[in-house]
């Protein structure tokens, strides 16, 4: 293979390779430093004067002496059932002191996209044993639903209850999670090492760790490297897949940091005009596929600066992803764990994966007027704070109340309280039973008279 | 209008100098903008969307992963066309028109590069009926025979831009789409399939004033903010208002005859559902599968977004296509943002100047370009279609004044405003009632009077009062409580409560609900006037409007949207308001 030590500008994690013969587009290049160590990257623009290659390691070290060896393929990814297990770093090299992983497989990082034809529609209900979640944003496999969180607030410990706790109905399936951190801290990745030690399932686990202090660019391949495993894992294995990526912020900002090392028109605040599309062929590899037997879910993390829901990463993010989870300070602030705010949150693929055939027959019905009942008490708390209690009428007083009770009984749970679907959905008849029934006008009468406490009792004195 | 078909000899050979992303350069190819090219050893596929000198710039509609400068590039001498023909309906194509199931056989479950696959099947035989005969004048547009597609009866056409001459033989019988059906007495041979750019809009005879509104069985569209045949209508919302849902919605009951339904670089998983759930939804005029008057173009978000870019096109042409022979056509585009923001790509790797928020200057040109595709038309054959476009527009962070929100706002004459907090409140469809409007309502007028009631335009204008003079009351409350309101006006707020949830609010879920016809919004909006007739006199009466609000025979209207056969229960919710308020009457 041909070095080149034809280096002309380094700028940012960006090489400018002159006068090299033809290079292929997206292209894996080996950088040789003087002492020999190698670094990787990959060409991001080509043509007979220029080769540009974004290097995924810091570019410390790097010259215009240093040789640049182009490999003539794109970056591949070996792959193999005995990576259940492993910690490999944000670029893929193990890093937990076992040896190099044997491939059964090398497959192309990017991965390409599956045909809409081909995919089949997630419908299988995932409990979490969180009320609000699969009471209200129910989960469904083969579903892409990310955690919208802010700083501070506890997204992990939500991230790792769902992963211990997620499972299919009545199902013993082959499963596995694919972790992948990107850039966050040391601690925060023991936070879930441990957790994964404890409960057992890193045996079925593959970690993928770029932490803060890790190259920035590398962030650009690790949620590619944990995708493709994840892809292998569930399609090739068939094995169901929950893949956590956290923290898509930072991988934003690896990608900010790129658009502008190639002095790049930007977008909103800076960010690349094609993040959409970038974040697009990392959330989009998730579902399901005709005939095959895995499966992709994902729950990537986020925390939006400032907190903001409309900062281009949270809204980019939710307009790909199948809904979201919204974690909320105030929430956070009463000591309600875990802090969902269900009126911002959502689950798309809801309706897919409820009703008589997947959990209950009332799911959908108790989940919109709990969710409409709470809007409307949390909307009489404004109106309390100037007005005062005593000048709500009736009605509004009994919403207002129901507002606390939702807050503590329905959103509030243990750290490893597992809720049935069933516990979720009589938990929250118990709440709407604190309603005058004719307020609950979005359930029709059949089932208000078969699940309403006060009728169901009736039914069974008769 | 000239196609560009006749120079279809390959032309000498280029090379690609540069890759960067989507977007190569080639030079040494005699093109000319808009060409399709095959680019590569691989022939993939890609248009020439600007020309520098020797420098030719290729838009590339797949992965360009691994191509090296020096690869050879030809030049097709096409512009980018769709094929049009028996064979369309119940098809699933990507953004150029290939169709996604004949790519799964090709290249199994992952979309790969480098596989053609023509639009319409080249195998398949149809039953040609002639329409025609020998000695016939025809011309450009002429219907000269049909085939029974699905239960949709397809009308073989000729290209609008043919030459007019009379037919000399014309037979019916089974043919594959390429195989000649028509000769003219000129030599001329034409066969089932035509091929149109998809930049170049069809033809027609004349651009009509549409003065039917499509029907959509939505009751906040039809009866707030009704559409017209042939008109635009605009989606804005954030994400998690449901825009899907209402496009699907739109998709499914909109009485339009057939339906080009565009996922343009929208969620995988969403064109799923489509796919499982349309084929085993029922047309609620003919009863035959939904599936058999769709056509459906995915670009999932993950495809390439060159391919994106061509995507809303493919789609409008097919549109127009079906408008010629006299249908009425309703086409959805989800979301037309996504695809700004492919030629905001594109634009901005072309080192374009870009204009707002980095969209290219022709941002607004192309928006309008793409509305002014739809109308209600006389087309060349003498025969009325239309096409009606509705756009889903998805504005970062919701916010409404950013370029392609604005932009196609001043193009549309429909504006569904979603707005997140009536989806966060389950308040669906979370159409604000407030920021919405419909141009249409003067030309719908007479279509109301005549096909749903005199009194139907009146009750429409009276219940958009209410909600207005709520929204004022609304702000009162927010500060004092609504005890505090004079009595008419506590009235107010509890109509107004009954119109939102009685009659806005719809569950696209429920069997009975999803689809409620124009008869059914006329009796529950007359139900509603009634109780707030009776209300409004009872306070005149005296009567406390606490115990005006306790009426308990309203509390049942909300249940009727849930019945079928529904009369006999709203007449009896009617007999029972009318008992109740009586003996208040005269209690009071």
């Amino acid at each position: 293979m041909k070095e080149y030590r034809t280096i002309n500008k380094i700028a940012g994690p960006l090489l400018f390779v002159e006068r090299t013969e033809p290079i292929g587009y997206g292209e894996l290049v080996n950088i040789i430093l003087f002492d020999g160590s190698v670094k990787r990257g990959q060409v991001l623009d080509t043509s007979d004067e220029l080769v540009v290659v974004q290097v995924f390691e810091s570019t410390a070290g790097i010259g215009r002496d240093s040789g640049v060896r182009f490999t003539g393929e794109t970056i591949k990814m070996p792959v193999g059932r005995e990576m259940l297990g492993r910690i490999l770093s944000g670029g893929g090299k193990p890093i937990d002191g076992g040896p190099e992983i044997l491939p059964e497989k090398r497959l192309d990082i990017t991965g390409a996209a599956i045909n809409p034809y081909a995919r089949a529609s997630p419908n299988e209900f995932i409990q979490t044993g969180i009320s609000t979640i699969d009471g209200t944003n129910t989960l469904v496999r083969g579903q892409k639903l990310p955690i919208f969180s802010g700083a501070g607030l506890p997204h992990n410990t939500i991230a790792l209850q769902i992963a211990r706790q997620a499972k299919v109905l009545g199902a013993k399936e082959e499963f596995a999670v694919v972790f992948a951190a990107m850039g966050i801290t040391k601690e925060e990745a023991n936070y879930f090492m441990q957790d994964f030690e404890r409960t057992g399932a890193l045996e079925r686990a593959v970690v993928f760790l770029n932490l803060a202090d890790d190259p920035a660019v590398e962030r650009i391949i690790t949620p590619r490297l944990a995708l493709t495993t994840a892809e292998y894992l569930a399609f090739d294995l068939g094995m169901h897949v929950l893949v956590i990526l956290t923290d898509m912020t930072n991988y934003c900002e690896a990608l900010r940091q790129i658009g502008a090392a190639r002095e790049e028109v930007p977008g909103r605040r800076g960010y690349p005009g094609y993040m959409y599309t970038d974040l697009a062929s990392i959330y989009e590899r998730a579902g399901l596929i005709k005939g095959r037997k895995g499966s992709i879910t994902q729950f990537p993390i986020l925390t939006m600066p400032g907190d903001d829901i409309t900062h281009p990463i949270p809204d980019l993010t939710g307009y790909i992803t199948e809904g979201q989870i919204v974690v909320s300070r105030d929430l956070h602030r009463k000591g309600i764990y875990p802090p969902i705010n269900v009126l911002p949150s959502l689950s798309r693929l809801m309706n897919l994966g409820i009703g008589a055939k997947h959990t209950r027959e009332d799911h959908k019905k108790v989940s919109d007027q709990l969710y409409a009942a709470y809007a409307e008490g949390n909307d009489l708390r404004g109106l309390v704070a100037i007005v005062g209690k005593d000048a709500l009428s009736e009605r509004d007083r009994t919403f207002l109340e129901f507002a606390d009770l939702f807050e503590n009984r329905f959103v509030r749970q243990g750290y490893s309280e597992d809720r049935t679907i069933f516990n979720t959905l009589d938990i929250g008849w118990d709440l709407l039973s604190t309603l005058p029934v004719e307020q609950l006008v979005r359930i029709d009468r059949d089932l208000i008279n078969k699940y309403h406490p006060k009728f169901r009792n009736e039914q069974k004195k008769e | 209008m000239e196609v560009k078909d006749k120079k279809s000899k390959e032309t000498k050979q280029g090379m690609l100098k540069r890759i960067a992303g989507p977007v190569v350069t080639a030079v040494n190819l005699d093109a000319h903008m808009y060409d399709v090219v095959k680019v590569g050893r691989e022939e993939l596929m890609g248009e020439v969307i600007k020309i520098q000198g020797d420098n030719t710039i290729i838009q590339v509609y797949e992965d360009t992963s691994g191509i090296r400068p020096g690869e050879p590039v030809s030049n097709t001498g096409l512009s980018l066309a769709v094929e049009l023909g028996p064979g369309l309906l119940t098809s699933i194509y990507d953004g150029i028109q290939r169709p996604l199931s004949v790519l799964v056989d090709k290249m199994g479950d992952f979309i790969q590069r480098g596989v053609s696959a023509p639009g319409l099947s080249h195998e398949k035989k149809w039953a040609f009926k002639p329409l025609v005969k020998t000695g016939d004048k025809v011309q450009g547009g002429s219907i000269i025979g049909e085939v029974q597609e699905t239960n949709i009866v397809h009308k073989v056409m000729l290209p609008p831009n043919a030459k007019p001459g009379s037919v000399k033989t014309i037979k019916g019988g089974e043919y594959t789409v390429e195989e000649t059906v028509c000769i003219l007495d000129d030599g001329r041979e034409f066969p089932m399939m035509q091929r149109w750019p998809v930049r170049v809009p069809r033809p027609v005879k004349e651009k009509l004033n549409p003065i039917i509104p499509l029907i959509t069985g939505q009751r906040i569209l039809d009866g707030l903010f009704p559409i017209a045949k042939g008109g635009t209508a605009a989606i804005p919302g954030p994400f998690g208002s449901g825009k899907t849902v209402t496009q699907q919605q739109l998709a499914k009951w909109s009485d339009a005859e057939i339906v080009v339904y565009i996922g343009c670089g929208e969620r995988g998983n969403e064109m799923t559902e489509v796919l499982t759930e349309f084929p085993h939804l029922e047309d609620p005029k003919t009863g035959k599968p939904l599936m058999e008057r769709t056509v459906l173009i995915a670009n999932t978000s993950n495809m390439p977004v060159a391919a994106r870019e061509a995507s809303v096109y493919t789609g409008i042409t097919i549109a127009e296509y079906f408008r010629d022979m006299g249908y009425d056509v309703s086409l959805m585009a989800d979301s037309t943002s996504r695809w700004a923001e492919a030629m905001r790509e594109i634009s901005s790797r072309l080192e374009e100047m870009p204009g707002e928020e980095g969209y290219p200057a022709y941002l607004a040109a192309r928006l309008s370009e793409f509305y002014e595709r739809a109308g209600l038309v006389k087309t060349l054959n003498g025969g009325d279609g239309s096409v009606s476009v509705i756009g889903a527009v998805s504005p970062p962070g919701g916010d409404f004044s950013e370029p392609v929100t604005q932009n196609t706002l001043r193009i549309v004459k429909v504006f569904w405003a979603l707005d997140a907090k009536l989806s966060q409140r389950r308040h669906f469809p979370s159409i604000n009632w407030l920021n919405s409007y419909s141009l249409y309502l003067d030309s719908l007028h007479d279509w109301y009077d005549k096909e749903v009631s005199p009194e139907w335009n009146k009750l429409r204008s009276w219940a958009m009062e209410v909600l207005q003079k709520e929204a004022e009351l609304q702000e009162i409350v927010q500060l004092v409580g609504s005890d505090a309101l004079p009595e008419a006006e506590q009235v107010t707020i509890e109509v107004a409560r009954m119109i939102r949830e009685v009659f806005l609010q719809q569950n696209a879920y429920d069997a009975v609900d999803t689809f409620c016809s124009m008869k059914k919004q006329y009796d529950m909006m007359k139900a509603i006037r009634m109780y707030a007739d009776l209300a409004y006199a009872a306070q005149v009466a005296g009567v406390p409007p606490t115990q005006i609000n306790a009426v308990k025979s309203k509390n049942e209207l909300p249940q009727i949207k849930f019945i079928k056969d529904y009369k006999p229960a709203l007449d009896k919710i009617g007999k029972d308001m009318d008992a109740e308020f009586n003996a208040l009457r005269s209690a009071a």
